[in-house]
Formats: C-alpha cells, sequence, structure tokens
C-alpha cells in the first residue's frame, strides 16, 4: 500500500525594484525577508541536514553547493511552518508539509500572501520614486528562469527506475493543464508566438541532479529531510508556478495520485515516450493541443490521449484502493479539464493560468491591433503574475468573477497564520509561535533550543507524521517554556 | 447551460465559493464580448505605463 503522501511547494519569486538605480535582486530579497520577519523572530536555518548535492539514483553524494553565509543569515520561520528565505537572487516561500492537494494549495496561496505583506512592508524602506515589483513566474523571458518546485514523499523501496520510466511521460503531457502560459521562446528553442507553460524551453536532459542548468524532467535531488532509510522526497522541477488555484490544487493531487499508482505497481505498463525531452518543449509550443508524440509501441500519440490513459489507469486504481473524498475530487476536476481542454482550451480559462491569459492576449491583440512581438503583450504576460492585488492581472480577473477559487479569503488568512495539524509543521509552526525567544534554529527534520544550559538543545522530527496537532498539542499546552517542553519529550522524537 | 452546471457542482464539492462561477459561463455571446472590452479598459488603467522599457529592463538571474 502507498505511503500517506506528504507533499509541498516551494517557489522562488522574481523580484525588482523600479527606478532604482543599482538595484541588487539579493539586496532587494533580503529587505522582503527580513521586512516580514521584522517583530517576528529571526530564526537562523540549521544545514546540518541538508544535502542538495545527494543523487536520488544512489550514486553517492557530489560537491554539496557551498552555502553563502550572508544570504543563509536571511531567513525566518513562519507560524504556519513554512520557511521564507532568500534563495541567491530570488525570495523564496518554502510551504509546510501538507498531507492533502487542498490544504497544499491553500498553504501555496498563503505564500502569496506573505509576500504581498513582505512587498508592502519593504515598500516603505525605498525612495519616493521607487517600487517594488514581485512576480509569481518562472522567467524574465530572456533565458533566465527560477523555480516552482513540488515535494512528495515516497517509499525508499521503490526503484528509482520505475519512477523515471511510468513518470516522465505524466509530466511531459501534464503541462497542457499546469502551465502559466508565455509568449515567446527562449534558451534556443524555435520560435513560437505563445506557447502553455513557463519552464519547458529550460528542460534538456531526462534525469539529472541539476537544478539551475541543463535541468531534468525527473530530477535526481535526494535529501528527503526524514528517515533516509525509509523515505524518498521527490523534488520536482518541471512544474510552472499557478495563480490559479484550482491549478495548483489538480497539479499536486494528480501528481501524487500517480506516484501512488506507481508506488502499488497499478502502472507497470505505463506509456514511455522515445524523445520526452524533445517532446517537453514541443507539447508546450502547441496550445492547440494537436501535437503527437511517439511512444514506445503504441504510435504517436497527444498529450491529451496520453492523460487520458494516466487518468484511466489511476482512477481503477482508485477505485480497487478506496481513497478519501479530497481524491475523488482530484479524479472528478482532472477528468473535467481532458474533457473541456479537448472541447475548447479557452473553456478551461476559468480554471488555468494559461488559457485565462490566452485569451487577455487575444482580446488585446484583436482590439489593439497588435502583433504577437509587441513589448505589450510581453508586459501583459509578465503582469498576469503580479501579486500586487491592484495591479496583478490574475487578481483582477478573480475580482472580477472570472476565475474559479477554491478558497476564501477567511481561509487564506488563517493559513498564513496557523500551521497544518496532520503533519509535523504543526510542531514547527506552534513552537515559533510559543517560544520565539527560545528556537534558536530550526529546519524541516529538527528545531534547536537555547533554553539557558550549557548546550543547545536539538530535537530532531524525522517523522514528517509525527509532531501533529493530536500527538503534541496536549503536551505544548502544558509547556510555558522551551525548558519545560524539552522536559516533557524526555528528548524522544516528537 | 451544461457547462455551468458543472462548474457549480465542481465547486460545491471543493466547498469553494460558489457566488463567482456564472459570471463567465452564462450569457450571450454579446455579453461576453462586452464583458472583455469591460475588462481590457479596467487592465488598462493598471498596466505599467512603459511596456517596452519595463519589458527591456525585467532581467531575474540566479534561479534554479
Amino acid at each position: 500500500m502507498a505511503l500517506r503522501k506528504v507533499l509541498g511547494t516551494e517557489t522562488e519569486f522574481g523580484i525588482t525594484v523600479l527606478n532604482q538605480a543599482g538595484f541588487n535582486p539579493v539586496v532587494a530579497s533580503s529587505a522582503v525577508v527580513n521586512a516580514y520577519a521584522g517583530n517576528r523572530s529571526r530564526i537562523r536555518w540549521s544545514f546540518d541536514e541538508e544535502s542538495p548535492g545527494r543523487d536520488l539514483r544512489g550514486r553517492g553524494a557530489v560537491d554539496s553547493p557551498t552555502i553563502d553565509s550572508d544570504t543563509a543569515l536571511v531567513n525566518t520561520v513562519l507560524t504556519n511552518g513554512a520557511r521564507f528565505y532568500v534563495d541567491h537572487a530570488h525570495p523564496e516561500y518554502s510551504s509546510p508539509e501538507c498531507t492533502d492537494p487542498r490544504s497544499a494549495a491553500l498553504y501555496d496561496k498563503a505564500g502569496e500572501w506573505v509576500l504581498v505583506e513582505a512587498m508592502a512592508t519593504a515598500q516603505e524602506l525605498l525612495g519616493p520614486n521607487e517600487r517594488m515589483v514581485i512576480h509569481k513566474n518562472n522567467t524574465d523571458g530572456k533565458g533566465n528562469s527560477y523555480g516552482f518546485h513540488e515535494n512528495y514523499l515516497i517509499a525508499r523501496s521503490i526503484p528509482f527506475d520505475a519512477i523515471v520510466t511510468q513518470l516522465t511521460a505524466f509530466f511531459v503531457t501534464r503541462q497542457i493543464f499546469t502551465g502559466s502560459g508565455k509568449v515567446g521562446s527562449e534558451n534556443g528553442r524555435p520560435p513560437v508566438d505563445y506557447q502553455i507553460t513557463q519552464r519547458a524551453d529550460f528542460f534538456e536532459e531526462e534525469v539529472g541532479l541539476e537544478t539551475t542548468l541543463k535541468r531534468p524532467i525527473i530530477n535526481t535531488r535526494d535529501e528527503p529531510h526524514a528517515d533516509p532509510a525509509r523515505y524518498r522526497r521527490l523534488h520536482v522541477i518541471i512544474g510552472d508556478a499557478n495563480r490559479s488555484e484550482i491549478q495548483t490544487f489538480l497539479k499536486l493531487g494528480t501528481t501524487a495520485l500517480v506516484l501512488d499508482a506507481i508506488e502499488d505497481g497499478a502502472l507497470n505498463d505505463a506509456i514511455e515516450l522515445a524523445d520526452p525531452v524533445n517532446d517537453v518543449w514541443s507539447v508546450s509550443h502547441d496550445p492547440t493541443l494537436r501535437y503527437s508524440m511517439e511512444t514506445v509501441g503504441h504510435g504517436r500519440l497527444t498529450a491529451l490521449e496520453i492523460q487520458a490513459e494516466y487518468l484511466q489507469v489511476v482512477r481503477e486504481y482508485a477505485r480497487a484502493r478506496g481513497v478519501d473524498p479530497i481524491w475523488v475530487e482530484v479524479l472528478d476536476e482532472w477528468e473535467t479539464i481532458l474533457i473541456d481542454l479537448e472541447r475548447d482550451p479557452l473553456s478551461t480559462a476559468d480554471r488555468l493560468d494559461w488559457t485565462a491569459k490566452l485569451r487577455v492576449l487575444e482580446a488585446y491583440r484583436t482590439r489593439d491591433g497588435l502583433s504577437w512581438d509587441h513589448p505589450k503583450l510581453r508586459l501583459l504576460d509578465l503582469q498576469y503574475h503580479d501579486i500586487d492585488p491592484r495591479r496583478g492581472l490574475y487578481q483582477r480577473l478573480v475580482d472580477r468573477g472570472a476565475m474559479r477559487r477554491l478558497f476564501n479569503d477567511e481561509e487564506i488568512e488563517s493559513a498564513v497564520a496557523e500551521p497544518p495539524e496532520d503533519t509535523r509543521a504543526y510542531f514547527r509552526g506552534i513552537c515559533v509561535r510559543r517560544y520565539p525567544d527560545e528556537l534558536v534554529a530550526a529546519n524541516w527534520d529538527s528545531l534547536v533550543f537555547d533554553i539557558g544550559e550549557e548546550t543547545l538543545k536539538r530535537v530532531p522530527m524525522m517523522e514528517p507524521l509525527r509532531g501533529t496537532r493530536s500527538l503534541v498539542a496536549t503536551m505544548l499546552d502544558a509547556s510555558p517554556t522551551a525548558a519545560t517542553m524539552i522536559r516533557a519529550l524526555g528528548g524522544n522524537d516528537g | 447551460m451544461a457547462e455551468q452546471e458543472r462548474t457549480q457542482r465542481s465547486s460545491d464539492r471543493t466547498g469553494a465559493k460558489t457566488d463567482h462561477d456564472e459570471i463567465e459561463t452564462a450569457g450571450s455571446a454579446e455579453e461576453i464580448g462586452e464583458r472583455i472590452d469591460d475588462l481590457l479598459d479596467e487592465i488598462d488603467t493598471v498596466l505599467e505605463e512603459n511596456a517596452e522599457e519595463f519589458v527591456k529592463n525585467y532581467v531575474q538571474k540566479g534561479g534554479q
């Protein structure tokens, strides 16, 4: 039986300051994170368990990137269990661990709200004509891409080859409902007016460890942030950052279900592609969805046909196994989106960023007689992703009722402050709120406290499904200080 | 109308607010056209002023 999924998202935001001479993205990103940290506790990130150079294929560690001590210090852990920090030249929000796609999509959206508040505070420090602009997107349109990553906890026992052979065609074809849309092409790909995704042009390998160059469809970073004997944490780098709530839900939910099916052997006969790297950008470059790709033994199939095949297998698998209602919702939304995309891609403009954006761009082109290379269309493309609720085109569409939502504002506001209750993010988030002075460092799988004794006290959290509300709330409620909490834990894993 | 019903049902399932759902799926082609025109007018008021310069200066290095 497949592991209960633990999943989350990591978003690098685009950042710029208008009218600022000598704009430096690292300085601006630091200002944003520090502005948000403000009166909240500034918690250092502990790199004890970090190993981005370790390879899932088991080929041993390669050299880990050196940690830049200046940016490593610009870090905060939020009361909702998320990490908010500067990653190289971008502010990055890494969501707390969740156990279902609705919750993970909610905490992803909460990250946008964190950025909006942080940006507003950082803006106060800028000069009179300077204005900060932050985008939840993945490219500057000039060949520089920055990531949106998904992570899924899976069993260490699954052979990695099975993941590669059964997941690759899914990743190549899910783009039709995971894309955020982009004007033009980059990175030496053939010219195109408009394409489905922001990221496709940047994928150059089938499998690999890299995340900043020669990006692979399947990333092998082996950093489970949990017991490495039991778990892998699949680090997915091929998705776009989405503004649409329903789209994030679909992207995470369908991928988690496909991983469940792989874990339980239901996808052993999955379709394989003859040339997946070529197909990544070819699928993305055809918003009519007619492109067909060569498979191994099944002739040429379109992305819609391959997705329909995955859906059918996964639906049967879920029916036989029995799944919670939230996963049935995923299956229903998945089926509906495929039917609607086949009928008319623009009929999904109430749910998908790439079709919502395309509809606006086409309307502008018609009204103003613009060719696809007009700077105004590139600007509209960028501004769709602007997180400022007044300026961002996504938010304008939502406010007009043109896009479906999954969440209301109260839910999002609550997710900004409160951690998920069913993972170790609960323990982390509550400790951040309750013991801000004693909590001196944190990472995904441990917290470090200074309780005034000779040595610091490290509380390991190697099991992502422990540290939950039901397991630790009573103990935390009875512990007015970190010292009493650590005594109550008795040195055991929370 | 089938589309509208499906959208409505999906929203009920996922517990979302449903009050927005009808807006884009109901109405005649003329009404939809008017709404798009209206939307473009609204976007015109928030769009960054100098498109060419904004796009040219937008450079984002150092990402994964």
